[in-house]
């Protein structure tokens, strides 16, 4: 069963929210990407997004196409990432791990055989960009079936009539987008942000965490003043990607300049 | 192996949902939902307005120059001995190719939005350029997403973009060709959405877009219907278009497909061969997935990575094909066959000297294929090939494929 619930419930029991680190799966390559992922809870992440390599990423921005390429030129797959997250699991039962990515590898694995493995493996959860709650239905009782949360976007473009639609079908906690764009680019308005969760609760009891242009501890703190969580992505995505330039095949020095980053980031929600 | 069951109509799709069976769909992100639902709000308005259709009518006499004529290409009839062959002559509109027929459709849509900026993504540039023009006319601001290595090869294409006030904006990504430009125009129109339109090329992408553009693309089969009885007094036997997202085909096709006696042929791009493995043919050598906002056939490996197409033909040059061509496959309805580089190139060069035109990389795959079965087919064979594109835009392209000096 997901941990994700869990751990929200931890969070509030400790009066904080949550902060949610994302990863691409073997970036800059599996070994490196596997020290990485072992040291994040420790170094202050509550929940784990693993970003599913995909060659053509149109919701990421350049340091997530970047971080995407890296990863296929080892041809990263799901059987890899699945592999990583047991290890991760051998260590550490407790941080929820969330799956995210696009539709097109997953539909080529087979929607109920992902599911199934992904439980298996240990994951919680899984957000895939491009399958609004339209086009859900094929993978959503996969889900279900396995234990596996689906978690759902909003966007600042969502609207009431509309929220209900995608809350219907979600479950674990909500992820709003920040900003209109793609990861990375713009800065998300903590404002904005206030208004947009405000009016989120109206419609869910879910946790809600957000994502989308948050850079730095100071953002991490404003934005989820506001949410339950904050989600940093392609910040951390930038620091493997000059470690990997800096360091290159030093996967130890690589995973300690990540987990100093995400440690600096945690004090946002400490 | 279960029987395909055949539908009443091969005309009715789109449903409500934007599939053709399991094809087409939705696949984006939530930001763009909102919008690609507003515009199929607007479309269905639009379409169902008398006024809307006049305007567009209008534009498409007095400014594309429509009807295009259907011409009887008697030299290359008389050449292979066999089928009448008429070409559609699509590149006889302003701008030069069919997609003229969709950006002037999709603008005046744009307009009834509100919508003062228009993004488009092109691959040979004919999108770019149309659009381009389209919106030097109405006075909209517009920004093309073109691959850095077509930029390259469809240098004539990027300067009159650029003549006609367009910011042609070159996409390193990728193998900076179609596929990538049309990523970044959705990234674009992500960052956007207050104030732009997304003016897709071809029949594909999101709902409503394979459905809009068939529509605005469908005048070329429904004027070869009228032409063709005024000069014949009956039906095709064949139709016949080359096929990269799939317009100008889907465009000819649809008015047919309920005809069961026409015979209709999609021509996808072969590259140097299937067999190599560097082609653009997503239906002969694709696997169903998803990409761009729909469901379709792709050209993808094991771990559902979606491949890089290549074709000579830039406009071919895309790893998918528009969903209702991946439907109309699977319902054995469109026949789907290939052409290489090779071949197009030989049927632009007897082209271009038996009838005296010049026809796009694009069609001469079309014209490739219709040089194979024609020669079996009898002399009352009524054959009609859409000459989708001009091809003095590829006449560099060419020189270096025939290794000539200009």
């Amino acid at each position: 069963m997901s941990r994700i619930p869990a751990r929200f419930a931890a969070l509030t029991s400790q009066g904080r929210k949550g902060l949610v680190t994302f990863i691409t799966a073997g970036d800059p390559d599996m070994a490196t990407f596997q020290k990485i992922l072992m040291g994040l809870p420790t170094a202050g992440a509550d929940i784990i997004e693993i970003g599913m390599p995909f060659s053509d990423p149109m919701a990421d921005g350049p340091s997530i196409q970047l971080s995407s390429q890296r990863a296929l030129k080892h041809n990263i797959a799901l059987p890899n990432i699945f592999e990583g997250i047991s290890a991760f699991r051998k260590v550490d039962t407790s941080t929820p791990i969330v799956l995210m990515g696009y539709y097109n590898p997953i539909y080529r694995y087979g929607a109920a055989k992902f599911s199934k493995d992904a439980a298996a493996a240990g994951a919680d959860g899984v957000i895939i960009v491009d399958l609004p709650p339209e086009e859900a239905d094929e993978l959503l009782p996969h889900l279900n079936d396995n234990g596996l949360n689906f978690i759902f976007l909003t966007a600042p473009t969502s609207s009431d009539q509309r929220l209900p639609k995608i809350i219907s079908k979600a479950s674990g906690f909500i992820y709003h987008v920040a900003v209109m764009g793609v990861t990375g680019t713009k800065s998300a308005d903590a404002n904005l942000v206030h208004a947009d969760v405000a009016r989120l609760r109206r419609h869910t009891s879910l946790p809600i965490a957000v994502g989308f242009g948050i850079k730095t501890a100071a953002q991490v703190k404003a934005i989820a003043a506001h949410a339950d969580a904050a989600v940093v992505g392609s910040a951390i995505v930038d620091v493997i990607a000059e470690g990997a330039k800096k360091y290159p095949g030093q996967a130890d020095t690589i995973a300690a300049e990540v987990h100093r980053f995400v440690k600096d980031l945690a004090v946002g929600v400490r | 192996m279960a029987l395909v069951q055949t539908p009443n109509t091969f005309r009715a799709g789109a449903d409500e949902n934007g599939h053709f069976g399991i094809f087409g769909g939705r696949y984006v992100a939530e930001t763009l939902m909102p919008l690609i639902l507003e515009v199929e709000k607007a479309y269905n308005a639009a379409k169902a307005d008398p006024a809307f259709q006049a305007e567009l009518t209008s534009f498409n006499t007095h400014y594309a120059g429509r009807p295009s004529p259907l011409y009887f290409a008697e030299r290359l009839t008389a050449h292979f001995g066999g089928a009448k062959i008429y070409f559609k002559r699509d590149e006889l509109n302003h701008t030069g190719s069919h997609k003229i027929n969709n950006c002037l459709g999709q603008i005046l849509l744009a307009r009834r939005m509100g919508k003062p900026r228009i993004i488009a993504e092109t691959g040979a540039g004919q999108h770019g350029v149309a659009i381009a023009t389209v919106c030097a006319r109405f006075g909209l601001q517009c920004v093309v997403y073109m691959g850095a290595k077509d930029i390259e090869r469809q240098k004539p294409n990027v300067f009159r973009m650029k003549l006609l006030g367009a910011e042609v904006r070159a996409v390193e990504k990728g193998h900076g060709t179609l596929k990538d430009a049309m990523n970044e125009a959705l990234r674009d129109w992500v960052a956007n959405v207050e104030n732009t339109y997304y003016a897709i090329g071809t029949a594909a992408g999101p709902h409503p877009y394979p459905t809009m553009v068939r529509d605005f693309q469908s005048v070329i089969g429904n004027e070869v219907r009228t032409q063709l009885h005024e000069a014949e007094g009956r039906l095709p036997d064949s139709v016949v278009a080359c096929i990269g997202g799939g317009s100008n085909a889907i465009g000819l096709f649809h008015p047919f497909l309920d005809d069961a006696s026409v015979r209709i042929i999609g021509v996808e791009a072969a590259g140097k061969g299937l067999a190599t493995g560097e082609h653009s043919a997503s239906i002969t050598g694709g696997e169903p997935g998803v990409l761009h906002g729909n469901r379709t056939y792709l050209l993808q490996d094991a771990n559902g990575q979606i491949k890089d197409a290549h074709s000579i033909s830039a406009g071919l040059d895309y790893p998918g094909i528009g969903p209702e061509h991946a439907w109309l496959h699977d319902m054995k309805r469109v026949e789907y066959v290939s052409a290489t580089d090779t071949e197009a190139l030989a049927a632009f060069q007897l082209c271009s000297k038996l009838e005296g035109i010049l026809p796009a990389l694009e069609p001469a795959h079309a014209l490739a294929y219709v040089t194979k079965i024609a020669p079996q087919l009898p002399k009352d064979h009524l054959m009609v090939m859409n000459m989708c594109g001009r091809g003095d835009k590829d006449v560099f392209t060419i020189a270096d494929a025939l290794g000539a000096q200009m």
